[in-house]
C-alpha cells in the first residue's frame, strides 16, 4: 500500500469519528472535542501532503497545518468560553435543553 | 507501512473512540489527550518535526486543559440522567459512516494519481525548524500577521463572553 494512502484512510476514520461524536452527544463541550478531532484529521492530511507531495521544501503544506492549528486554538478558546457563559445562564450544558437564543 | 505507524493509528484512533464514546466528560478529556498524542507521533513519524511539536504543546499543553477547565467549571463530569448522546443518535452514525465512505472510497480509488512512488519511500525533506522560521518571517509574513491578529481578537473575545455578568454590570 502507498503510505500516503495509510495516512489519509487514518484521517478520514478520525474525521468520521470526530464527526459522528459533534453529531450524536449531547454535551456541548464533546461537540466541541469532536469538532477538535476533525480539525486534527484535516491537519494530518495536510501534513501528509506535504510530506509525499512533490515539492516539500516549499513548506506550502506545512504552513498550512502551522496556521490551521493556530486557528483551531483559537476556536477552542471562544467555543468554551461560550460554553461556560451558557452554564451560567442556563445551569446546564446540555444542547438539547438550549432551545431560545435569548438569555 | 511499518509497524510503528500501526501501532500510532492504532493508538490515535482509540483515543477519538473513546474521546466520542465514554460516558464521563473527563474521561473523554483524557483520552482527547491520547488522541493528540497519537497525531503528534504521527507528525513525527511523517519528518514534520516542528508541527509534532508544536501539536503536542499546543493541543496537549492548551486545548486539552482548557476543556479539562470547562468540564470542571460546568460540572460536566456528572452523567446526566436521560444518557449521553442525542435522543436519535442514528441519523448521526449513519452521517459520519456515510462520509467516511465516501472518503475511504475516494482515497483508495485515487492510488494511481496520489504524488509519491508506490513503493519506495519518498526522499527524506530536508527542512530545519530555521528554514519554517524564514518562511514565517519571509514568504508566509502576511498569513502570521493575520493569525496574531485573530488570537488577540479571540483572547479579549473568550474573556468578555466568559466574564461574569456582575462585573459587566459595574
Amino acid at each position: 500500500m502507498n503510505p500516503l494512502t495509510g495516512y489519509l484512510l487514518v484521517a478520514a476514520l478520525l474525521f468520521a469519528i470526530g464527526l459522528a461524536g459533534a453529531l450524536t452527544r449531547r454535551n456541548a463541550i464533546l461537540v466541541l472535542i469532536g469538532i477538535e478531532l476533525m480539525l486534527n484529521a484535516a491537519n494530518l492530511n495536510l501534513i501528509a501532503f506535504w510530506r509525499y507531495g512533490p515539492h516539500p521544501e516549499a513548506l506550502t503544506g506545512m504552513m498550512f497545518a502551522i496556521f490551521s492549528i493556530a486557528v483551531a486554538a483559537a476556536e477552542a478558546a471562544v467555543g468554551l468560553g461560550l460554553v461556560i457563559s451558557i452554564h451560567r445562564h442556563t445551569h446546564t450544558t446540555d444542547l438539547d435543553a438550549m432551545n431560545r437564543m435569548k438569555g | 507501512m511499518s509497524v510503528v505507524f500501526y501501532f500510532v493509528a492504532g493508538l490515535s484512533v482509540a483515543g477519538a473512540l473513546a474521546a466520542v464514546l465514554l460516558k464521563n466528560t473527563v474521561h473523554c478529556a483524557l483520552a482527547l489527550t491520547l488522541a493528540f498524542a497519537g497525531l503528534a507521533l504521527l507528525f513525527l513519524e511523517l519528518d514534520a518535526q516542528f508541527a509534532g511539536f508544536a501539536q503536542i504543546l499546543i493541543y496537549i499543553g492548551a486545548v486539552a486543559i482548557l476543556v479539562v477547565f470547562a468540564i470542571l467549571l460546568t460540572r460536566g463530569s456528572e452523567t446526566p440522567k436521560d444518557g449521553v448522546f442525542s435522543r436519535n443518535p442514528l441519523v448521526g452514525l449513519v452521517t459520519a459512516a456515510g462520509i467516511f465512505a465516501v472518503l475511504g472510497w475516494a482515497v483508495l480509488h485515487s492510488t494511481s494519481v496520489l504524488p509519491g512512488p508506490g513503493g519506495t519511500p519518498a526522499a527524506k525533506p530536508n527542512v530545519t525548524v530555521m528554514d519554517i522560521g524564514n518562511a514565517l518571517m519571509g514568504r508566509y509574513v502576511l498569513p502570521l500577521e493575520i493569525v496574531a491578529l485573530l488570537l488577540t481578537a479571540a483572547l479579549i473575545g473568550a474573556v468578555i463572553v466568559a466574564m461574569h455578568e456582575k462585573e459587566r454590570a459595574r
